[in-house]
């Protein structure tokens, strides 16, 4: 019988040399006169550790990692396709063994890097297109209702009642009615979206599709961001396999509902993640932001009732659907229901994707799934919620991951993305960073973002200067204010969360008093 | 020296993918999409016949083209280089591997190296944070890279394309 060998195909295992290492096993193996079987799977969201090899073995898959090309004769050596040998230096011994990914609750991620993302066999064989077929038995109604009992809320940032926001698309008139599914990942330190688009596809196909059952409509869009070629290969794949299979297309599983989809590629505008600039795009124009109301749930795409959704929203869809909305809903606090998909990221010695309830501290998050930064050096402090998130010193780093525990601190989870940076940082170049970002990414509609994230580089420049700082930190203050509260969007609306973050926490960066000087 | 076999007729490929994008607002992203694969860029003198296709201004298409990073209006250098720039990146030591890739290439962020082949641009996010410091160069993506395998994986891509041009 032949072994069975994983090398995953992610782009995160691709970037680390994933295709040479498969093609070094096969050669190896072709060399020996040995019979193994080459699965490319997804990534499992143990990046540290990609690419990360797995044989497949009576006691369960045993891993190998980070595997480079040039170890693979040495592991052949080893034995490690007998599974006989764990004694090599890369050895990990079974995967689902490693406490990183024992300890968490996979219920949106729980197929990645176990199956072969294309393989649809495999995907239903793994508990896939059950939410969709329980769908289908129930009305319109029924499906909002459960996914509202479910307690899940937009996971792009904004948190939205994902069952409201259906609702109000099913109870708008109109029989053109569209999904929108908001794939421009452009926050750093956040890849959740990628690792499902290409580790395991058809579960958003599925969501969207349910999606499409509740409110009434029959066409999709996934909007995907040009960054993420791999992802836009892979979503294409899976909507070819699932419409000639039947689970998309005309009367999709003979039911008398149709839905189809459509990938549409963005073009590296940052501002395009915001919803009306994404929609703006995918009608062919600039991605300038739009004054709401109207709610693109009543005046969406072309004009239409609309749902737009994360892609984590829309992936999450399919086991709330399947195991039931208490199912979901049972994991969590407060108010932030089900699991939250953390991607720990940047200077951090085991970055991945760690998918939990909703309630786990920030320091158990760095420090036991982390285990520190990658430097050695200690962290300074942590960005979460992308760049237009609050940086967090250590003293808040016992805050729950939880939407309103970080509203309180005057911070965002946002898309769940944690960026670490250890003592070298310089706060004050970041908070820079941040204006400048604006400054680039603006889509220039609204004033406060157009022409203060310009402003703002230029303060802070005086201030890292040294010219009149005091005097320019009262400016840069005076300055955020109008963008937080004169802004359109969150793109200049939240710039200053960065910036204040990182001046009120770490004023000496800004050549300012510290805190304990202050009170000296 | 970088010679092409056959130069293409950009507006014979225009008039092609005219035919196959239909005329509705929504498929211009397509269609520039389409034509820079094609062609490496947008030719300026395509602006006209792509607004008359969409019943659009030509000022609506300049528009679209010039507010998205993507679209370039003049022909790329045979190999693009893009660092990522963003805070994940940065942290682990973006600056540093920026700083090395202006020293060997000779040329600052939006430049091009001495001899014209590779352009350095920067990138903000990959969606490889947890595997920082990246870049793409054309096509293919990178994780990790330190200053050595940046001079690498440099090294192999002009050779292979050096010995494409011969």
């Amino acid at each position: 019988m032949s072994t069975r060998i994983y090398v995953p195909c992610d782009s995160a295992a691709l970037a680390v040399g994933a295709d040479a290492v498969a093609a070094r096993i096969a050669a190896e193996a072709a060399r020996r006169g040995l019979d193994i079987e080459i699965v490319r799977n997804g990534t499992r969201g143990l990046l540290w550790l990609e690419p990360l090899v797995e044989v497949d073995t009576p006691q369960g898959r045993i891993g190998f990692g980070p595997v480079e090309a040039a170890d693979v004769a040495g592991l052949f050596e080893a034995g490690f396709h007998d599974s006989v040998d764990g004694n090599h230096a890369l050895a990990l011994g079974l995967v689902e063994q490693i406490p990183y990914l024992a300890r968490q609750q996979r219920l949106t991620f729980a197929r990645a890097g176990i199956t072969d993302p294309l393989s649809l066999d495999d995907y239903e064989a793994h508990g896939g297109y059950r939410g969709l077929r329980n769908a289908l038995l129930k009305t319109p109604e029924e499906i909002v209702a459960t996914v509202t009992a479910s307690g899940l809320r937009g996971r792009g940032g904004a948190a939205f009642p994902t069952g409201i926001k259906w609702n109000t698309v099913r109870k708008a008139p109109g029989t053109e009615k569209y999904i929108v599914c908001n794939a421009d990942e452009g926050d750093s330190g956040t890849f959740a979206d990628r690792i499902v688009m290409e580790s395991d596809p058809y579960v958003l196909i599925e969501g969207m599709t349910i999606a499409g059952i509740a409110v009434g409509a029959t066409r999709g869009y996934i909007y995907v961001r040009s960054e993420y070629p791999h992802s836009i290969r892979q979503l294409e794949a899976a909507i070819a396999t699932a419409t000639q299979r039947g689970y998309l297309g005309r009367s999709l599983l003979s039911s008398g509902r149709s839905f189809e989809l459509e990938v549409r590629k963005g073009a590296g505008a940052y501002i395009c993640g915001e919803e009306t600039a994404l929609l703006e795009s995918l009608e062919g124009k600039r991605g300038i932001v739009r004054a709401k109301p109207p709610l693109p749930a009543l005046a969406g795409l072309f004009g239409k009732p609309t749902v737009i959704n994360n892609v984590l929203s829309l992936a999450t869809v399919p086991i709330i659907l399947d195991k039931g909305a208490q199912y979901y809903q049972d994991y969590g606090m407060g108010r932030s229901r089900g699991t939250l998909p953390i991607q720990l990221a940047g200077n951090i010695k085991h970055g991945g994707l760690i998918e939990l309830a909703f309630g786990v501290t920030l320091r158990e998050i760095l420090v036991e799934y982390g285990g520190g930064s990658a430097s050695g050096r200690p962290i300074k402090a942590v960005q979460v919620g992308g760049p237009l998130g609050a940086y967090l010193p250590e003293s808040q780093w016992d805050t729950p991951l939880d939407y309103e525990a970080f509203a309180s601190l005057w911070a965002v989870l946002g898309h769940g993305g944690i960026v670490v940076h250890d003592d070298s940082a310089d706060m004050a170049k970041l908070a820079r960073y941040a204006m400048e970002f604006c400054a680039v990414e603006s889509c220039g509609k609204c004033t406060p973002c157009r022409i203060g994230s310009t402003r703002g580089v230029e303060v802070i420049d005086k201030i890292r200067a040294g010219a009149q700082p005091a005097q320019q930190v009262v400016l840069l203050r005076d300055l955020c204010d109008t963008m937080l509260y004169g802004s359109l969007c969150a793109m200049g609306g939240m710039t200053p969360y960065p910036v204040l973050s990182a001046l009120n926490h770490f004023p000496e960066d800004f050549g300012q008093p510290s805190a304990g000087e202050r009170a000296a | 020296m970088h010679t092409q076999p056959s130069a293409p007729d950009p507006d014979a490929i225009l008039d092609d993918l005219c035919a196959r994008h239909g005329t509705r607002q929504d498929q211009l992203l397509p269609l520039l999409h389409a034509l820079q694969e094609r062609l490496g860029y947008v030719p300026p003198h395509l602006v006209q016949p792509i607004a008359q296709h969409f019943n659009l201004s030509r000022a609506e298409v300049h528009g679209v083209i010039t507010f998205y990073h993507d679209f370039r209006s003049a022909a790329p250098a045979r190999c693009v280089v893009k660092l990522c720039r963003a805070e994940a990146c940065q942290s682990m030591g973006g600056d540093r591997l920026l700083a090395h890739a202006q020293q060997a290439l000779g040329c600052g962020l939006h430049g091009r190296s001495a001899d014209g082949g590779v352009a350095l641009e920067p990138v903000y996010c990959l969606g490889l944070c947890a595997s920082a410091p990246t870049m793409t160069v054309d096509d293919q993506v990178f994780a990790r890279v330190t200053p050595a395998r940046f001079d690498a994986v440099l090294a192999d891509v002009t050779h292979v394309q050096t010995a494409e041009a011969v």
